[in-house]
């Protein structure tokens, strides 16, 4: 099952300059939250912040809350390797291991951390991972073949059975179908669908219709100007934000008059 | 050569220099024939090429002279004296230009012995040391004042002169283990000091094209820094270090006068690298470079051979370049099967 997060007055800064003001979100648990806006409003880095894995870039960090049901990811005791294994990651460009094997790259989260792992236990991991992410079918017979070697959407959704295997809460996609042609897109769209029964679904997306198509709620972020800090401009349902925004700026972006 | 303003005989009227003043809002108006490129000759431009192919490959073929000959003597010459006898003796023995009791001419098992042993000790003390430190350059010290240092340091440290290092390990060895201490291990340090250099730069370059979208991956499943580094980072980039550290070792494996200084030169075999003199193959080249001519007696036997010194340096020197060969096959046989495939 997925769980919530609450993002509470949530500051980031690279260095000294504040990229993203103010945040305060409530993410539904086993709900699919698009974050839209234009370039340079932060979606991504507020996204970033959900697993800390802003921190890894030199300088960054940041202040409030982000609170995993109930639990703040930034409290003095926890570990930040924790943390993204339960908040696990999908980035914007496919990225499998180039020197492992398909069954390696789902395997990952287990084998890098020096687990050790039974044949059969690892079988079916494999197997489940693949399948939750409607890959089993086209690799079942080559699990062995390098993941480099899958075209561009299989790559997207092996990196997808390999952040579901290590079991999270909830999963954050950076823009998972930017790099990727509308077949393998819509692919990845319904498997977010089906993913989304299990575990909590944050998807960052420059694709109005795809946050339109896939998503629960929106979140609409926004800046005043380059240089200035982006913020949390307005949040709704879905169909709320593209159909009835209540706010001028929202409608304005929705609509396609800037961004 | 025709000036442009020759050449643009297609002028549109009216625009010339005395175009009409614009208003401030107004786009300048562009004459885009000034920009066109200027009409050559294309024979000229096909002479220009056909020279300046000429140009390079013999550029290319002058760049072969020397390689070629210098492959070519050391076979031609190397050849004479290399036999199963001259690899499984030592100099033991010999005395002048007479055949030893086995029927050879002396051998290098000794040198062989003391370049495997010499160069393994630079590598077991160079490649952890290098490795480390450039993992700590590129994964580590982002910026710092202290990485700026160590690039520095390494910079200084590729320029060293060989002979330099020698004087260094043998003086460092007088320090510890009293003075004029030579054994083959004191080689090893002075030549671990040449293959630093190289192994961090090569290591370095290594690590900087491994993609941060694998790190960032590898840590987004939660492991670890170390692990993440290890077995991600430096698992994709182990090809490019392999070779960078074969690299090395063909570098060092060569040098003469360091050994001289820190491993000496006996005759017989000393398979101890802590203790006693040591021969390496290119000091033993030049220990028989140095003797030119050996002594024959008017009574000495018909197997006598004056010119064997000679003979007996470009043979280690052939042996020398087909150990280096072989270290380099092994490097590039290492490098493929680490190397991610592609299907």
């Amino acid at each position: 099952m997925g769980q919530r997060i609450d993002i509470k007055h949530l500051n980031i800064y690279y260095g000294s300059f504040l990229a993203v003001e103010d945040v305060n979100l409530e993410i539904q648990a086993n709900k699919v939250t698009a974050f839209i806006g234009p370039s340079g409003c932060g979606k991504s880095t507020v996204l970033r912040t959900l697993d800390r894995m802003h921190e890894l870039t030199p300088g960054a960090h940041c202040t409030g809350e982000v609170l995993l049901e109930g639990q703040n990811l930034y409290g003095k005791d926890v570990d930040p390797v924790a943390v993204r294994r339960d908040v696990g990651m999908v980035f914007q460009r496919p990225n499998p291991f180039p020197t492992m094997s398909i069954r390696q790259n789902v395997l990952a989260g287990v084998t890098l951390n020096n687990r050790r792992i039974a044949k059969s236990d690892a079988d079916d991991l494999v197997e489940w991972a693949l399948r939750g992410a409607n890959l089993w079918n086209e690799v079942k017979d080559r699990l062995d073949v390098p993941g480099i070697g899958l075209s561009g959407g299989q790559q997207q959704r092996l990196c997808i059975a390999r952040a579901v295997a290590v079991h999270p809460q909830v999963l954050l996609m950076d823009e998972p179908c930017s790099a990727l042609d509308p077949i393998s897109t819509l692919a990845v769209e319904d498997l977010i669908n089906e993913l989304k029964q299990d575990y909590t679904i944050v998807i960052v997306t420059h694709n109005m219709q795809q946050a339109a198509r896939i998503a629960d709620y929106t979140a609409f972020f926004n800046l005043q100007a380059v240089g200035k800090p982006g913020h949390l401009e307005y949040f709704a349902d879905t169909t709320t934000m593209f159909n009835n925004p209540q706010n001028v700026e929202a409608e304005r972006y929705v609509s396609g008059h800037f961004g | 050569m025709n000036s442009p303003s020759q050449q643009n005989t297609g002028t549109p009227v009216g625009r010339g220099s005395a175009a009409p003043a614009r208003a401030a809002d107004e786009a300048p108006v562009i004459d885009f024939d000034k920009f066109k490129p200027t009409r050559s000759h294309v024979a000229a431009r096909k002479r220009k090429d056909l020279f300046m192919r000429v140009l390079i490959v013999l550029a290319f073929a002058i760049a072969c002279i020397p390689l070629v000959s210098v492959l070519w003597t050391t076979l031609a010459r190397g050849f004479r004296r290399l036999n199963w006898d001259f690899l499984s003796h030592n100099m033991t023995n010999v005395i002048g230009g007479n055949p030893t009791p086995s029927g050879g001419y002396g051998g290098i098992l000794h040198a062989v012995i003391g370049t495997l042993e010499i160069t393994l000790g630079a590598m077991v003390i160079s490649i952890p040391v290098g490795v480390l430190c450039a993992v700590y350059l590129i994964e580590y010290a982002g910026k710092s004042r202290l990485a700026d240092a160590i690039h520095l340091l390494v910079d200084v440290m590729s320029g060293i002169p060989s002979i330099v290092a020698g004087l260094f390990a043998f003086s460092m060895f007088a320090l510890l283990a009293g003075p004029g201490t030579l054994n083959g291990f004191e080689g090893s340090v002075a030549l671990s000091l040449l293959m630093l250099p190289t192994v961090v730069k090569t290591t370095e370059e290594m690590l900087k094209i491994v993609p941060n979208d694998l790190r960032e991956a590898s840590l987004a499943l939660g492991v670890t820094k170390q692990r993440t580094i290890t077995k991600v980072v430096l698992r994709t980039a182990l090809p490019g270090i392999v070779s960078g550290a074969i690299l090395a070792i063909a570098r060092v494996i060569g040098e003469t006068a360091p050994l001289l200084m820190t491993a000496g030169y006996i005759v017989s075999t000393n398979a101890n690298l802590f203790s006693g003199q040591m021969t390496t193959l290119p000091v033993y080249v030049y220990q028989e470079y140095s003797k030119y001519r050996a002594n024959c007696p008017a009574d000495a036997s018909d197997g006598c051979v004056t010119s064997i010194p000679m003979e007996r340096a470009w043979s280690a020197a052939l042996v020398l370049i087909i150990i280096v060969l072989i270290l380099n096959v092994i490097g590039r046989v290492v490098a493929r099967v680490l190397a991610p495939k592609k299907k």
